[in-house]
């Protein structure tokens, strides 16, 4: 009876689930039929936007010739550096003006400056200070990933259960204790929370920063296709960056999923 | 046997006032006052109406609180910071939710420095005497709110706290599962007689539990208003107890004692609301 009824409510979302998904693979379809017509009918100049045949193409090359692997390779170290070293930093960061009222009562206006400034601006900087290579856009990425986990964590630490601290305390925890088994983990969740955001961030800067000056990276590629007015590559690009950002948010999935075992959130979505 | 002797913990004219809402405003007294003593092996319930500030009192017997006026005795010496001689069970769910039952239970082990392996050990030993053996892998959202109860009363008795403060830490349990744990509770308590300050608003369980109750009157400016030792033959079953002519003689008369607060209470929450 149960495993009946059980087995019902499966097909039930399968059979919702499917043309759900085919409605999407059609609606891409549609869109990438609609773009083909309006080039080759010159409605819209195929100089500006594309031909996407060849757009394809171009990116079947870029593949099949092996050629853009070295550059998502560098993108990929530059996203992972600056989501990781921007992490650490605002996790250290938050969890010390958070737990010392007096150092955020003073750094407070500064730190609300520097977040509302846009640090895109910071870019050519970092080109002049780290030059060309890698280390520039991992700075970029940091500052725009540093705020995100920095908030967070320091609302983590402000929002930790006063009657779990409290019951810790009574248990014994040393100070140092209380760091380590209850404002770590809480801040972690709030770490966890935003790693989708922080993840994205790091990659727009790694891109970004190849973008605005660089010698490798997917980037670059665009940077140098718009060079020389090739349009179809800098659309190839484009698709290459969405597919690479789609790939990284699933994998930053998969480690929540790992990682928040405890968080009730986190387990009912597994089911 | 007087209790300023023998008394483990005793609270020497606590008074609690809370800031009022603006600067300058009157603050609100919640507790004057308030003198009570717990003997070695003494379970002691504190029952009053809803906020009157019985949690606040509770707070300051385990140095969480700093009063206002008055002072906290342990052993007969004045408190300065943490109760470390007490266990505090809270009102509110305490468990770490990133530990799962066991890491929980082994808590207090592993921060007074414990091998691991034999806090390990020791939490799956106190897991069992709780009737949650084979539940130490779960974590407290995977568990039911009775069963999230014994695990924190287990976290608390691992330590072998000499005084153990329990801040109605059954109100949130169905009538069957209750009375469960307060018979657990018993046995576990009489195999190593810790004193208890045990803080509920339910009469019928203070009786059913105690050696002694002590009534708080409603706020504000609460003290104690009457103290009725328990007289009911030991071991107890909580709810055989409840029909013995004894137990409803005694709820007869703390009942009356009680009800004008209560009512007192309720006019002033109806006042203010
Ligand atoms: N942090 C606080 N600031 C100001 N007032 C407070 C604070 N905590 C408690 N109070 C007040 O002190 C009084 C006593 O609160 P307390 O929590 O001790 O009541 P209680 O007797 O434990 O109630 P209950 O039975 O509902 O748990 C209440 O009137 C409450 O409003
Ligand atoms: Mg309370």
């Amino acid at each position: 009876m149960r495993s009946a009824s059980a087995s019902d409510k499966t097909a039930v979302r399968r059979g919702r689930r499917t043309p759900l998904f085919v409605w999407r693979v059609l609606l891409l379809v549609g869109a990438f039929a609609a773009w083909y017509a309006l080039t080759s009918l010159g409605v819209l100049p195929a100089f500006f936007f594309g031909r996407p045949l060849v757009v394809l193409g171009r990116v079947w090359d870029w593949f099949s010739s092996g050629k853009i692997y070295p550059h998502l390779a560098v993108t990929l170290v530059e996203t992972v550096l600056a989501f990781a070293i921007g992490t650490l930093l605002g996790v250290a960061a938050g969890l010390w003006l958070g737990l010392s009222p007096t150092a955020s009562a003073l750094l407070d206006p500064y730190i609300k400056a520097a977040n509302a400034m846009p640090r895109v601006i910071l870019a050519p900087i970092f080109a002049v200070w780290f030059g060309l290579g890698i280390a520039s856009k991992v700075a970029l990425g940091i500052t725009l990933v540093f705020f995100i986990v920095f908030f967070n964590v320091f609302q983590g630490v402000r929002e930790v259960s006063p009657v779990v601290l409290a019951s810790v305390r009574m248990l014994g925890a040393t100070r140092r204790q209380l760091l380590r088994h209850v404002y770590l983990p809480s801040a972690t969740s709030w770490v966890f929370s935003s790693l989708h955001i922080s993840v994205g961030m790091a990659f727009v800067g790694a891109v970004v920063g190849e973008y605005l000056g660089s010698a490798a990276g997917v980037g670059y590629l665009i940077l140098q296709a718009e060079g020389t007015f090739d349009i179809d590559s800098v659309f190839a690009g484009i698709l290459v960056l969405t597919a690479f950002a789609l790939l990284l948010d699933f994998a930053v999935t998969r480690a929540e999923r790992h990682l928040l075992t405890w968080h009730p959130r986190a387990a009912a979505d597994e089911r | 046997m007087t209790p300023a002797t023998a008394a483990v913990l005793a609270l020497d004219g606590i008074g609690v006032e809370w800031p009022g809402s603006a600067p300058g405003a009157p603050g609100y007294v919640a507790v004057e006052d308030v003198s009570l003593s717990v003997g070695r092996g003494e379970f002691l319930s504190v029952v009053g109406p809803t906020g009157c500030g019985k949690s606040t009192l509770l707070n300051v017997a385990a140095g969480l609180l700093a009063p206002s006026s008055g002072a906290v005795l342990v052993a007969g010496e004045r408190l300065s910071g943490l109760n470390r001689r007490a266990g505090y069970l809270f009102q509110a769910d305490a468990l770490m939710p990133w530990r799962n039952a066991r890491e929980n239970v082994e808590a207090g082990l592993i921060f007074a420095g414990v091998e691991p392996e034999q806090a390990h050990r020791r939490a799956d030993e106190w897991l069992r005497r709780v009737g949650l053996s084979g539940f130490g892998d779960r974590y407290p959202h995977q568990l039911s709110g009775g069963m999230r109860k014994r695990v924190a009363l287990a976290q608390v008795l691992i330590l072998e706290p000499e005084i153990l403060l329990m801040d109605e830490p059954f109100a949130a349990l169905d009538v069957q599962t209750r009375q469960l744990m307060e018979n657990e509770l018993l046995e576990l308590w009489s195999a190593e007689r810790r004193s208890v300050v045990f803080i509920t608003h339910d009469l019928e369980e203070a009786i059913s539990l105690s050696d002694r109750i002590v009534l708080l009157s409603a706020a504000p400016r609460t003290r104690p208003i009457g103290e009725f030792p328990i007289d009911l033959p030991r071991p107890r079953d909580v709810a055989e107890i409840r029909l013995t002519p004894r137990f409803l003689e005694l709820h007869g008369r703390i009942w009356a004692a009680l009800r004008a607060e209560v009512l007192k209470a309720y006019a002033v929450s109806q006042r203010l609301g």
